[in-house]
């Protein structure tokens, strides 16, 4: 095993990572702040991919040029989660955990079937993209350029989330957050902050979709793996907290990296898996989680 | 004082209620073949009352006590691979192999609970989900038991101790109705029992429970075990009757979904919402990928999930609450 083999493994650990933390920094904003996990939001991630496939052959534009676009739907389809199907399930009196658990769920199973009725089984891929199958070489490692791309606007999105929660609006998050009866006593709808809680988490999973498109397979099943992760991120990183999802998330693809050097291929998922395991133990509400 | 007498007298009338029913039940499921001759429908009924006796079983753990596992496809899968190759590899009849897949069900679901009951809420439900995932991984890679291609049941001969049954399925459906039977007056008993009350003491309130000197882990451990070895039992009966088992067909998470749901939609932590979820939840899942599915055109999904949502959304009470015959004990929060 070279340092060159090592430093590879960790650099593409690192690049995916980034992904897998913005996937999941959604997943942690809508948790952190309603108490709500998205069972479809894996679904959200395939949706994305699809848009920029359909965008993209539609148009002809590059998935680059589709980010915004795409992020925008993704904004709005997460709005309207909220509005039609996550509103009633938070008025609900009964079991409310159980009734937010099964409604997401029945939802990513109503999304995955949509998406195969429309586009069937198969595997598709964006292979005429600007940036496809383009690789920089570095001191003699390869960096595949649609990761690097990826990585950077996923920074970036990270960024913007960080700055958004330090305006008023972000302000208004994280009061509703700590106490969700208490805000609309100082003129906060918390329906409308809830929705667009839903929104901005449904356009980050959006923005890592349109990336992952660039060099990634496309089809119905392709959420389920993601979700797996990021749900996985979002309890090693502790649910609510950005910075959490962000460095849960570079540990996970590091892990799943490494694990790959050393075990079989389809065994590679346990050894993430595991560290999470091992990590609850000693911090059960994960790393960055607010006890 | 008189208040509480009256009140305890009440309940056990229910109780006593709810056996007659139950057993009037038990009896006219049994009459069922008498009824239907059809083959076809006698596997959707025989599907159907073994899920009700496996959602009933995750009912133990995830509605009277609480705690949601989206694992459950583990000690269903553990509990179908052991008697399968104590069957298979040494010939030991599934009627005894089946209790052993129970067992080391039930152990299996002390040693996830063990770790993961110090979880609460969204925490527990994810570390389940993930353990369910590394159980299906690593049955995946394991070639002694088959591997990714399975293991196949060879039928030899039409055998009651073996449960080979090729003549008629008039059998498989007398054995998941004692499935059921055994997991509804297991739940009924729990009902009445003081695990019971602990059980939904931990279920409502931890804290609260805890103050009242309910000791907290052990109710959730002894919920797990019951839990875990007759979902077990239930692996068992389903390896036998389909003849073919692989870790994608009796391990995945989407199973493991598969067996709350009809609880989950039915009513959760009551005696019947298990089987009246799945009474409607499993013959319009299999009817639906029968007659939509067979094409790949994801449309049975499609219905699948909706009936999820609308289900959730207009009856988070479950569907049992349609027959206000049986009301939740405890009464709704």
């Amino acid at each position: 095993m070279t340092a060159e083999l090592i430093l590879q493994t960790l650099l593409s650990g690192l690049l995916m990572g980034l992904i897998y933390a913005l996937v999941a920094a959604g997943l942690s904003l809508i948790f952190g702040l309603m108490d709500v996990v998205n069972f479809a939001h894996g679904e959200l991630l395939m949706v994305a991919m699809f848009a920029t496939l359909v965008l993209h052959n539609l148009l002809g534009l590059d998935p680059l040029l589709l980010l915004p676009i795409v992020a925008v739907l993704l904004f709005g389809v997460g709005m309207a989660i909220y509005r039609l199907l996550i509103a009633r399930a938070l008025s609900v009196t009964f079991n409310t955990g159980m009734v937010q658990i099964f409604v997401t769920f029945g939802l990513a199973i109503f999304i995955r079937g949509a998406a195969q009725f429309f586009f069937g089984g198969e595997f598709r891929s964006i292979n005429n993209s600007w940036l496809a199958n383009k690789t920089v070489a570095l001191a003699g490692i390869y960096i595949p350029l649609p990761q690097l791309a990826a990585s950077v606007v996923c920074l970036l999105a990270f960024a913007l989330l960080l700055a958004i929660s330090k305006t008023e609006f972000g302000r208004a998050l994280e009061a509703t957050r700590e106490d969700r009866e208490a805000v609309g006593l100082i003129g906060i709808d918390r329906d409308r902050i809830f929705a667009i809680g839903w929104g901005m988490g449904a356009a980050a999973v959006g923005v890592a979709g349109v990336m992952l498109a660039n060099f990634y397979y496309i089809s119905p099943q392709v959420g389920a793996n993601f979700a797996l992760i990021a749900y996985v991120t979002v309890a090693l990183g502790g649910f609510g907290s950005l910075g959490g999802a962000l460095i849960a998330g570079i540990v996970i693809g590091e892990v799943e990296a490494l694990s790959a050097l050393v075990l079989e291929p389809s065994l590679k998922q346990v050894g993430m898996f595991a560290i999470y395991l091992a990590v609850l133990m000693f911090r059960p509400r994960g790393l960055f989680g607010r006890l | 004082m008189a208040g509480s007498i009256l009140g305890h007298n009440s309940i056990q009338r229910r109780r006593r209620l709810e056996l007659i029913v139950g057993l009037i039940v038990l009896a006219g499921l049994c009459l069922l073949p008498l009824v239907v001759k059809d083959v076809y429908t006698q596997n959707l009924i025989i599907l159907t009352i073994l899920y009700a006796g496996l959602a009933q079983a995750w009912n133990i753990l995830g509605g009277y006590c609480g705690q949601v596992s989206l694992g459950h496809a583990l000690y269903f899968g553990i509990g179908a691979y052991v008697s399968t190759m104590l069957y298979v590899k040494l010939g030991i009849p599934p009627t005894l192999g089946m209790f052993a897949g129970g067992l080391v069900g039930g152990l299996f679901a002390l040693l996830v609970g063990w770790p993961c009951f110090r979880l609460s809420g969204h925490y527990y439900a994810i570390a389940t989900v993930v353990v369910g995932e590394i159980g299906y991984l690593l049955f995946l890679n394991w070639d002694f038991i088959g591997g990714a291609s399975g293991i196949n049941i060879p039928f030899k001969h039409e055998s009651l101790v073996e449960l080979q049954f090729r003549v008629t399925k008039v059998p498989w459906l007398y054995l998941v109705i004692a499935y059921a039977g055994l997991a509804w007056i297991i739940a009924w008993i729990i009902e009445g029992s003081r695990w019971g009350y602990s059980w939904r003491a931990v279920k409502d309130d931890v804290t609260a429970a805890r103050s009242l000197a309910v000791r907290v882990f052990p109710s959730k451990m002894a919920a797990a075990a019951i839990s875990g070895c007759l979902t077990g039992i239930g692996g068992a009966i389903f390896a036998q009757f389909v003849g073919y088992i692989d870790p994608d067909s009796i391990m995945s998470g989407n199973l493991s979904i598969l067996i709350a749901l009809p609880a989950v939609l039915g009513g959760v932590g009551t005696l019947w919402g298990p089987l009246v979820g799945s009474a409607l939840l499993i013959p319009l899942k299999e009817l639906s990928s029968s007659y939509l599915g067979s094409s790949g055109s994801g449309l049975d999904l499609m219905i699948y999930g909706a009936l999820i949502v609308l289900i959730a959304l207009a009856r988070p009470q479950g569907l049992i609450s349609l027959l206000g015959l049986f009301r939740k004990p405890e009464g709704a929060r």
